[in-house]
């Protein structure tokens, strides 16, 4: 069995970000993640980010990941990177399984990050697996990863932020959007994604669901129903939409899998998507030495998955005695950044969600 | 309300206007409403004219004195929330930014639209800017009528 100093699981935003630390620190690094490109979400996001300048707003997500990728570069001697494999086990004494391809690997690890990301939540309605309705992860990766148009009429259910931003991004890609629908009475994303699509002449409509698809090799046209306060259907209020594809857009859940399976103390929180593990101050879970950042911790963004992989980088490094040069200044900042991101209104769930996990903030 | 339908209404647009006097130089229309862990704008402005403060969920509050109507703002701003406005010989100029295609081209005519996505009358395009700065934004400069300062908000190609 091959032995290692830091595994990190995911390449995404929080790994990467986790990986340039602990690099920084002196460690040596091993980073995994099953898809062929690292950057996880952000090789989907062809739209500039919001966020804070320390976490490179402004710039476009496939852009911010090519940053990140480009920071580790001169750590190449110290730094191990498998793509295209997947971690399929983690075990309480620290070993990890994968595969890549057909060849089957295993490792021991002094520690471990754990940046697995999130992956969507679907909805139940009638006739839910046609062909033609899809994720909003899935069309992202059709359209902005591989250039192929997932329809040419779309309808999107969930008004959150993805629903909002993967609207605009159909438009840019020439696709119409017919409508916007939306459960509950109000736009769960920005107002400012919300405005652009309004503009654009994209109906939302809140209040409203899909109830069920019509269609037998193919979707071609839906039901959508309303629904009172107390999200029941209003009886007559169904209407039909034309349609050659559906999105559905309706929240995220954490990747717990790994975390879950080696027994590290999970719970389910709905303010942070699901179930997440239960950590320390240092971003320890209840295992030693076993870290977690990012989207799998409680579904947040991609500036606070950066900055939460700095924080495990950090600690796991001073787990192993490789302290940080600047050890105490930059968990001093990163503590402040993380604060400062979700001190407003639309922090409001993840600081519920956190007091719920017993960690204050 | 400004939740359920996803657009301001012209009440809540001209809080967002200095008044016509100060237009008559350009000046940069932010329509930010809601509390957002965002700061581009503010971080963009070479002139300091913008400020959200330490904490990064404030709403941006401009100083039109400082604003020099340079746009740069406009392309920064990951919410496409804010655009330059001016009034001049009775017409209303907007700098916007723009991610659609066809780019418009100088000259042409399109049509003028409304936050709620409706046609307001045709506009004419007066200048199209694009460079690495703006990364695929391009920022269209338009006109309409002066009466329509608060209605207009984006340009559509016309069939
Ligand atoms: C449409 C959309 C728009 C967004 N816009 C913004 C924005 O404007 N601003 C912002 O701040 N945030 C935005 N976000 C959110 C942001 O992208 C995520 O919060 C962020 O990517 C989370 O980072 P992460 O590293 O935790 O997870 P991810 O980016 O999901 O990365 C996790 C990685 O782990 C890999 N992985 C998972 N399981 C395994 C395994 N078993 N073995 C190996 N590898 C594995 C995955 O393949 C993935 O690459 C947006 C998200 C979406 C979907
Ligand atoms: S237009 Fe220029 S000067 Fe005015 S606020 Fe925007 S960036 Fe600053
Ligand atoms: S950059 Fe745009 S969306 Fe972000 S705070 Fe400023 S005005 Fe609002």
């Amino acid at each position: 069995m091959r032995e290692r100093d830091l595994i990190i699981v995911g390449g995404g935003p929080a790994g990467l970000s986790a990986a340039k630390i602990a690099l920084e620190s002196g460690l040596s690094v091993t980073l995994i993640e099953r898809a062929h490109d690292l950057g996880g979400q952000l090789v989907k996001q062809t739209h500039k980010f919001f966020g804070s300048k320390s976490e490179y707003a402004k710039t476009r997500g496939i852009d911010i990941a090519k940053i990140l990728i480009a920071d580790l570069e001169a750590y190449s001697s110290k730094l191990e990177i498998y793509q295209d494999t997947t971690v399929l086990a983690m075990y309480p004494d620290h070993v990890l399984t994968a595969i890549q391809g057909r060849n089957y690997m295993k490792w021991k690890a002094k520690a471990i990050i754990i940046a697995t990301g999130a992956s969507e939540k679907f909805l139940a309605f009638e006739n839910n697996d046609i062909p033609g309705i899809y994720g909003a992860g899935a069309i992202q990766t059709l359209m902005n990863q591989y250039g192929i148009m997932p329809g040419s009429e779309v309808v999107m259910v969930g008004s959150g932020n993805i629903g909002l931003i993967v609207s605009y991004q159909l438009i840019q890609a020439g696709v119409k959007v017919k409508a916007v629908l939306e459960a509950s009475d109000h736009i769960g994303g920005y107002l400012v994604h919300a405005s652009k699509l309004v503009r654009l002449g994209v109906p939302i409509k809140t209040n409203t669901t899909v109830k069920r698809a019509y269609g037998t090799t193919k979707i071609e046209r839906i039901d959508t129903v309303r629904l009172d306060p107390q999200w029941q259907e209003v009886e007559g209020s169904e209407e039909s939409i034309d349609c050659d594809a559906l999105c559905i857009s309706v929240g995220l859940s954490p990747l717990h899998q790994l975390l879950s399976m080696s027994g590290c103390e999970m719970i389910y929180i709905n303010e942070l998507g699901g179930l997440v593990p239960k950590k320390n101050e240092q971003y320890e879970t209840t295992m030693p030495r076993v870290f977690a950042c990012g989207d799998v911790t409680g579904i947040e963004e991609a500036s606070s998955a950066m900055v939460e992989g700095k924080l495990a980088g950090l600690m796991a490094s001073y787990s192993l005695g490789y302290e940080h040069p600047q050890f105490e200044t930059l968990k001093a900042e990163t503590l402040h950044q993380l604060q400062n991101l979700r001190q407003g209104p639309c922090g409001i769930k993840i600081r519920q969600g956190l007091e719920k996990a017993g960690e204050a903030l | 309300m400004i939740r359920r339908i996803g657009y301001a209404d012209k009440e809540l647009v001209k809080t967002k206007f200095p008044s016509e006097e100060i237009l008559v130089r350009p000046k940069a229309i932010i329509e930010c409403y809601q509390e957002i862990p965002c700061n581009p704008c503010e971080t963009s402005c070479p002139f300091q004219a913008i400020t959200i403060g330490e904490d990064i969920n404030h709403t941006p509050v401009i100083d039109y004195s400082l604003c020099t109507g340079c746009g740069m703002c406009v392309y920064s701003c990951p919410g496409l929330a804010i655009m330059v406005a001016q009034i001049k010989d009775k017409r209303a100029y907007f700098k916007i930014p723009y991610e659609l295609l066809p780019i418009p081209q100088i000259g042409e005519t399109w049509h003028a639209i409304n936050r709620k996505g409706e046609i307001l009358c045709d506009c004419r395009i007066e200048q199209v800017m694009q460079s690495k700065k703006t990364d695929r934004t391009v920022v269209i400069t338009a006109s309409v009528p002066q009466e329509y300062l608060y209605d207009f908000v984006t340009v559509r190609k016309r069939p």
